[in-house]
């Protein structure tokens, strides 16, 4: 089985959020970048087909040469082999399209990528991506298992989980779950020292439609201070959310 | 053409966010000087959606689609996108919308933009607001393709009435084998108990509670305010609590009138996922818990005292105003 795992660049889940050049742009100053939560939670999974069923890795990344370290680490963790493909990913409707082609070239059975990245949250690359290549998809998925041609597939919903039955070639948009937090691994020395040999491919895009444009972005507006409550009289918090708050 | 939205029902019956979308649907409609088309799967109230501004209900009656699925249902909007010339589709920000909207995108060559939290900035060039950043920030997005794509958030537009006389059509989309290429197997769900995506309030407990055993009072509380359960990472991590429960940045968004947090110091990927509700509560014993930064009402105090006093007061007020 020839797995990819799609991962992002993000930034960091503690950063502190910024915008620059007139709120245009997201400000990386300062910013830490890691592999996208979601993402990590599907390449550990194929670490584990990798181990017990010998599937080989691969992992993709649309992005520039900033997303190297992240992508090196993915390698560190244990994948094969690395894709990088040259172009910023400004929209998920190219982002898809781009590593369409890089699923077609390359002949896999299975792709994870994360259901969202944690920055532009657009939730779409899965997918396009799975509809682009007419591959079967299964979208929030919180288990999955293997066996020759066929998947089952566990995806969270509204309130519960459901369990799917399908076939490869699949798409999985995954997330926690996929493997426990637990599970999440820290590359060693010998990881590190290995991934520096490892190949990274760097491709050029190919030609695709952008979608969708970010024109301006703005930062939530700043919270007035908390209203204390004293604990010896809870009755006003009731009143307050009654008559102040109107929410009971 | 006209603005089509996808009304989600369940059992026969239209999900708090069918009737959001509507309202959104009815309201870019209106900015855009044509009417709103509605497609509903299944669904026995079609025309409530004349209440929310709908003039038309694509009706889809099929035994083949009572169990969700996602490319089937895709399949359907898609045909029904196509038959009203619809330039402009409007969905929920529920898991199964999210997991058909990239589908129909991708067959349709349409931009999508999910987690929309207001009316269009402007129709020309078709802008919206969204979150992003994990509700750390916004962004102002302009869609480019000729038909679009609005996911709107939970609790974000609200509900608004506008009374609209309204025809109900049946339609008959052709589906396809490849449509059901995935199949649903088994679906676990909690019957009885409101959902957090649904939920007017959401009550959370964190590590501060001490153990699994502690959440008797959560429950109960949920309960008297009629509201879901939720819980920080730590406490899913630990698996004192379902993961389903978890809220925050890798866990569930959620968009409630009210949350409640109890023993939850805020961490900031938790804030960020429970930012989007309107009236937030914490009650902790640490003083200094960034939690309180980012509330609207708090109580300093150990939770095993407060919380049982709130349940009394709250259960003597439900009875004075039953």
């Amino acid at each position: 089985m020839k797995i990819l795992v799609c991962i992002s660049n993000v930034p960091d889940t503690t950063s502190k959020i910024n915008f620059t050049d007139g709120d245009t742009k997201f400000d990386t100053n300062g910013v830490q970048f890691v592999i996208n939560p979601n993402d990590e939670f599907g390449l550990t999974r194929a670490m584990w087909f990798k181990e017990k069923q010998g599937a080989t890795v691969h992992v993709a990344s649309v992005g520039g040469i900033t997303a190297e370290p992240t992508i090196r680490k993915a390698l560190a963790i244990g994948a094969d082999e690395a894709i990088r493909v040259n172009a910023e990913p400004t929209d998920g409707y190219f982002v898809a399209q781009q590593l369409a082609e890089v699923v077609k070239n390359g002949g896999y059975d299975l792709v994870i990528a994360g259901r969202e990245s944690l920055d532009y949250n657009g939730g779409m690359v899965p997918g396009i991506l799975a509809t682009l290549l007419d591959m079967n998809f299964v979208n929030t998925c919180i288990e999955l298992e293997i066996d020759g041609n066929n998947a089952t597939a566990t995806r969270e919903i509204d309130g519960g989980k459901e369990k799917l039955a399908t076939t490869l070639p699949l798409v999985i948009g995954g997330q926690k779950g996929l493997v426990a937090e637990s599970d999440l691994r820290i590359p060693n020395m010998r990881g590190i020292m290995m991934a520096r040999k490892k190949v990274l491919n760097v491709i050029e895009p190919i030609d695709a439609t952008v979608a969708t444009k970010d024109v301006k972005f703005d930062k939530p507006a700043p919270k007035g201070a908390v209203k204390l409550i004293d604990a010896a009289n809870v009755e006003e918090l009731v009143n307050l959310l009654h008559n102040e708050a109107k929410v009971i | 053409m006209s603005v089509l939205v996808y009304t989600e029902s369940d059992n026969g019956s239209f999900k708090k966010n069918a009737l959001e979308v509507a309202s959104y649907a009815s309201e870019v409609a209106k900015q855009l000087g044509t009417t709103a088309t509605a497609i509903s799967i299944n669904s026995n109230e079609n025309k409530t959606l004349g209440t929310y501004g709908i003039s038309k209900v694509l009706n889809v009656s099929n035994d083949q689609l009572n169990t969700f699925n996602a490319k089937a249902y895709a399949h359907a909007i898609i045909e029904a996108a196509k038959s009203e010339d619809a330039k402009i589709i409007i969905v929920s920000s529920s898991s199964d919308t999210k997991f058909l909207a990239p589908i129909v995108s991708a067959k349709l060559g349409a931009g999508y933009v999910s987690n929309v939290v207001a009316a269009p900035d402007s129709t020309s060039p078709f802008t919206v607001k969204r979150t992003a950043f994990s509700n750390k920030g916004f962004a102002h997005t302009q869609i480019n393709t000729a038909i679009k794509i609005v996911g709107v958030s939970y609790n974000s537009f609200g509900l608004v009435e506008n009374n609209t006389s309204v025809s109900v059509e049946d339609f008959n989309p052709v589906l396809e084998d490849a449509d059901f290429s995935t199949k649903s197997v088994e679906i676990d769900k909690v019957t009885g108990k409101v959902t957090i995506a649904d939920a007017d309030i959401v009550v959370s407990g964190g590590r501060g509670l001490k153990g699994p055993e502690n959440w008797g009072m959560v429950e109960e509380l949920a309960e008297v305010l009629g509201a879901a359960t939720a819980c920080s990472k730590p406490v899913s991590d630990m698996g004192w609590r379902p993961h389903s429960e978890h809220v925050g940045q890798t866990g569930k968004p959620v968009a409630s009138n009210l949350y409640v947090a109890i023993g939850i110091s805020g961490a900031i990927q938790h804030l960020a996922g429970v930012s989007a509700s309107k009236t937030k509560v914490v009650i902790n014993t640490d003083p200094e818990a960034p939690f309180f930064k980012a509330a609207d009402y708090g109580i300093v105090g150990d939770a095993f005292e407060v919380v049982p006093k709130l349940i009394e007061k709250l259960k003597e007020f439900k009875a004075q105003n039953a």
